[in-house]
């Protein structure tokens, strides 16, 4: 009656368990669930990272870089006015393939047409398909920026822009510009299940999509026909797991290789295992205490600078940050090219500040809000304990803070409002340009009431350099200019700059080749297991 | 016994109109909704806000929001996950079978356990077997379920290496979910050892989800026997000389049984609040890592819907127990 026996059964699961050591299957430990399998629609980090072993970009970032380098599209040019952005396609890549569809041809510009209309135009049919938000296509102001999108030929595709923007090409790298097959598209559409098109992917990446079990596993396999080098790794599993304690668990029992975020408590002890190793990068982001530059009396500079030198920053990185954190002096983090590395940053000197203070009207300081939010973010641990901390650093100055807290949508929407002294808020890069952090954080148009801007500071000559820098695309040309506006941003100090935390990522001693993103994307194109 | 169950069921409606209106103003008393919580550091435009709120329904006055689902759910339709956008009837079913599996394996492990030891328990009354067990069977009861099964991971799977961490089964093994019941597929499936695999997964699990409801049955059995132990037909049974194991098993844990088949019943209501915990720590892929997700998503379809059917469900079994209650004690069908 029994189909197997189970001694049989023990049996098999021993010669497996010595099997597995030559099987190249690695395990990634991933925090979440992806909301489906295309990366247009969805904005988390879990849907990019689960979508990013299948799909690939007209260009892409370099491993472990900022850097826009060829992906799908093997080189480009720009006109010279920045506004013609010409892409010469991949001749080799092809697509993959699944039950329902084989491809009759390799990736060609019909695709990237097609990947671009769908977000952008309600005519295309696809448009509505999935829910159809495209965040962010809209949020990187692509509907203000493309002009036309136009087949030259097969393996020629033309942008055409309304205005110069440099940081153009760097948003063509991010996951939304994922390029998806016009001939699947067209395939479903025909069956009557255009929605599949984002549930059972095809891609012309390292990896081809296999099974998704919902809020279990993601399963993958290498692609035969990859364009690029070919993955080490045969099988990819994703094993979903919420809890950073239960995924270190597993990390330890070799039940997977690689693990999502640890619990700072836990990194002394990954750090004393010697089964696992422990490689980590600034983050690309920024958390900040932003004044309100338009309430006094933050409008005044002096105001602004004795609260920068009246906290401790070393005392906020050791308590909170726990090592997972590097002070900020700019508002860019050090990976970020045009980093400006000769500014220096404010000296804790309560004495000091609390002449500045007297010097701007204030000899026994004021009283103000200082607003914390409820929840934990990439660039700031714990809110609430930094806001304490800073309380107690400004009351030794004079300056009465009182802690305020809203429900997390509740609390963007107010600072967008203006209504807020101080704000802690903070931000994570998109695209890896300078520009997407200064314009939307420190610019005049995010400065108005019910703009993204938290300091609602608007400089015109910070605001001159900036925009200047967008347009043009020479890179030395706009590292000097990004360097400037950063001298400027120190000594009219919008901000008191907290930190860039650190990402940690723990892997079993035998994985190489893993290189951490400082965007924060998860790739295993050149992993290996030894 | 018609009037018994007929009155049974007239009280599931209102029950029902009770548990939608009940989740519907809870969910949106909670600040924030699906469109905010999605948004991050970058804000949203006030036009692309206003546009998805419509899209979503979510710009409708509250009453009105309530009377288009309730209009909705008479039409047996749950609605669309604003998240996936699949329909929630469909998610639910894809994931229940993980959550029955589960339940049903901590609730065997429970009765399997705990009836035992609670007639043990009282048959020794005041040994110290009996302080010890009531004493183990207070901290089980109280126990956080969160902490629990971390402790039990860090044991088992950590230190002794004897149990897989989280999971359903190995991640070598290739499962097609057709039936949904890991232990049914893998038997199905072409990977030797899978069966083997998918039982390991279920044993930590079971213990952890299990021992709340172990607990309580075990207390449970105790007090009942104690109760049936003095009444006159033990001591009727005893001086007609039948042996002390028949007395026991036959004559006293028999009628012992009603209270306990109640505490069951009432289990599976505890059972599905402490799933939303055991399937979190263990990524078991069951409807209350479903409803987690969905809480911190504000997907108000899913918990909305997804409430509502295991209400459904638990006033189902309830209504089993009623009706098996009223055939176990006549006295209550009068």
């Amino acid at each position: 009656m029994f189909k197997k026996s189970l001694i049989g059964t023990l049996a098999m699961a021993a010669v497996l368990a010595g099997g597995a050591a030559q099987s190249k299957t690695l395990v990634y430990c991933a925090e979440g669930s992806p909301e489906n399998f295309n990366p247009m629609i969805n904005t988390t980090g879990t849907t990019f990272n689960a979508n990013r072993p299948i799909y690939n970009r007209l260009v892409e970032f370099k491993p472990g870089t900022t850097e826009v380098g060829p992906g799908l599209a093997e080189s480009w040019t720009v006109s010279p006015d920045g506004l013609t952005f010409v892409f010469k396609l991949r001749h080799n890549a092809k697509w993959q393939s699944n039950k329902s569809f084989k491809p009759t041809r390799g990736f060609n510009a019909d695709d990237v047409i097609f990947s671009f209309e769908r977000q952008w135009k309600d005519s295309n049919p696809y448009h509505k398909v999935s829910g159809g938000g495209y965040d962010y296509f809209n949020d990187m102001s692509m509907p203000d920026l493309l002009a036309s999108i136009d087949k030259v030929d097969d393996y020629t595709v033309r942008f055409v822009l309304k205005k110069p923007q440099a940081p153009f090409l760097a948003n063509l790298a991010m996951d939304f510009a994922t390029i998806q097959s016009a001939e699947y598209a067209d395939v479903l559409m025909k069956a009557g299940k255009p929605e599949q098109i984002d549930q059972e992917p095809i891609g012309t990446g390292p990896y081809e999509y296999v099974q998704y079990v919902r809020d279990a596993t993601i399963r993958y396999k290498a692609f035969p026909g990859y364009w690029g080098t070919k993955p080490k790794i045969d099988t990819l599993v994703y094993s979903i797991n919420k809890d950073p304690a239960v995924r270190l668990a597993k990390l330890r029992a070799n039940e997977c290789q690689i693990s999502f975020g640890p619990l700072p408590a836990d990194l002394p002890g990954i750090k004393a295992d010697k089964n696992l190793q422990l490689i980590s990068q600034a983050g690309l982001n920024i958390g900040y205490l932003a004044f309100n530059n338009t309430k006094a009396p933050f409008t005044d500079q002096k105001v602004r600078v004795a609260i920068n030198m009246a906290i401790d920053k070393k005392a906020i990185l050791d308590a909170v940050y726990q090592g997972a954190g590097t002070p900020a002096k700019n508002l860019i983090p050090p990976t970020l090219w045009s980093y400006n590395t000769k500014v220096e940053d404010f000296k804790y000197d309560p004495a000091a500040a609390k002449k500045l203070l007297a010097e701007a009207g204030f000899p026994d300081g004021f009283e103000t809000d200082l607003w914390a939010m409820p929840v934990q973010r990439p660039y700031n641990p714990d809110a609430r304990r930094i806001a304490e901390l800073m309380q107690s650093d400004l009351a030794k100055v004079g300056i009465k803070a009182k802690i305020v807290s809203y429900e997390w949508g509740e609390y963007r929407k107010r600072v967008q409002n203006s209504e807020h002294g101080m704000a802690l808020l903070g931000w994570t890069g998109d695209n890896g340009d300078p520009d997407n952090f200064f314009v939307p954080l420190a610019g005049c148009a995010a400065a108005r009431v019910g703009g993204g801007s938290a300091s609602k500071w608007c400089n015109k000559e910070f605001e001159g350099i900036v925009q200047k820098a967008a347009e043009v695309t020479n890179q030395a040309e706009r590292t000097k200019l990004y360097e400037q506006a950063q001298v400027i941003m120190h000594r009219e100090a919008p901000f008191y700059l907290i930190a860039h935390s650190v990402v940690f990522l723990p892997m079993r001693a035998n994985v190489t080749g893993f290189k951490l993103s400082p965007l924060g994307s998860f790739e295993f194109n050149n992993v290996d297991l030894k | 016994m018609l009037r018994f169950l007929l009155g049974r069921v007239t009280l599931i409606l209102p029950t029902f109109v009770c548990v939608t209106l009940a989740s519907f103003l809870l969910i949106h008393a909670v600040p924030g909704d699906p469109i905010e919580v999605r948004v991050g550091e970058h804000g949203i435009a006030p036009e692309r806000l206003a546009m998805l709120r419509h899209q979503f329904g979510l710009d409708q006055p509250l009453w009105k929001q309530f009377l288009d689902y309730e209009t909705q759910l008479a039409h047996g339709d749950l609605g669309n996950s604003v998240v996936t956008h699949a329909s929630v009837w469909d998610e639910f079913l894809t994931l229940f079978p993980a959550t029955v599996e589960l339940g049903v394996c901590a609730l065997i492990f429970a009765l399997v356990v705990g009836l035992p030891l609670g007639v043990i328990a009282a048959v020794r009354r005041g040994t110290a077997f009996d302080y010890g067990l009531m004493g183990v069977s207070v901290t089980g009861a109280s126990m956080p379920i969160f902490w629990w099964g971390l402790m039990v991971i860090l044991v088992f799977s950590v230190f002794l290496g004897w149990t897989p961490v989280s999971g359903r089964i190995g991640d070598a093994f290739f499962v097609e979910p057709w039936s949904g019941f890991m232990l049914i597929d893998s038997w199905y499936s072409d990977d030797e050892g899978a069966v083997w695999s998918a039982l390991t997964h279920l044993i930590l699990p079971t213990i952890v989800l299990g021992t709340v409801p172990l607990a309580t049955i075990a207390r449970m059995t105790r007090s009942s026997m104690l109760e049936v132990l003095g009444d006159d037909f033990i001591r009727t049974a005893r001086a007609k000389g039948l042996s002390p194991l028949r007395v026991v098993v036959v004559h006293a844990l028999r009628n012992a049984l009603i209270p306990v088949v109640t505490v069951v019943g009432l289990q599976v209501g505890g059972l599905m609040g402490g799933a939303i915990l055991t399937e979190t720590i263990f990524a078991w892929p069951g409807i209350g890592h479903w409803l987690v997700e969905a809480i911190q998503r504000r997907d108000y379809p899913v918990l909305q819907g997804g409430t509502l059917v295991i209400a459904v469900l638990v006033m189902a079994v309830n209504l089993g127990v009623d009706v098996t209650y009223g055939f176990l004690n006549p006295r209550i069908r009068k």
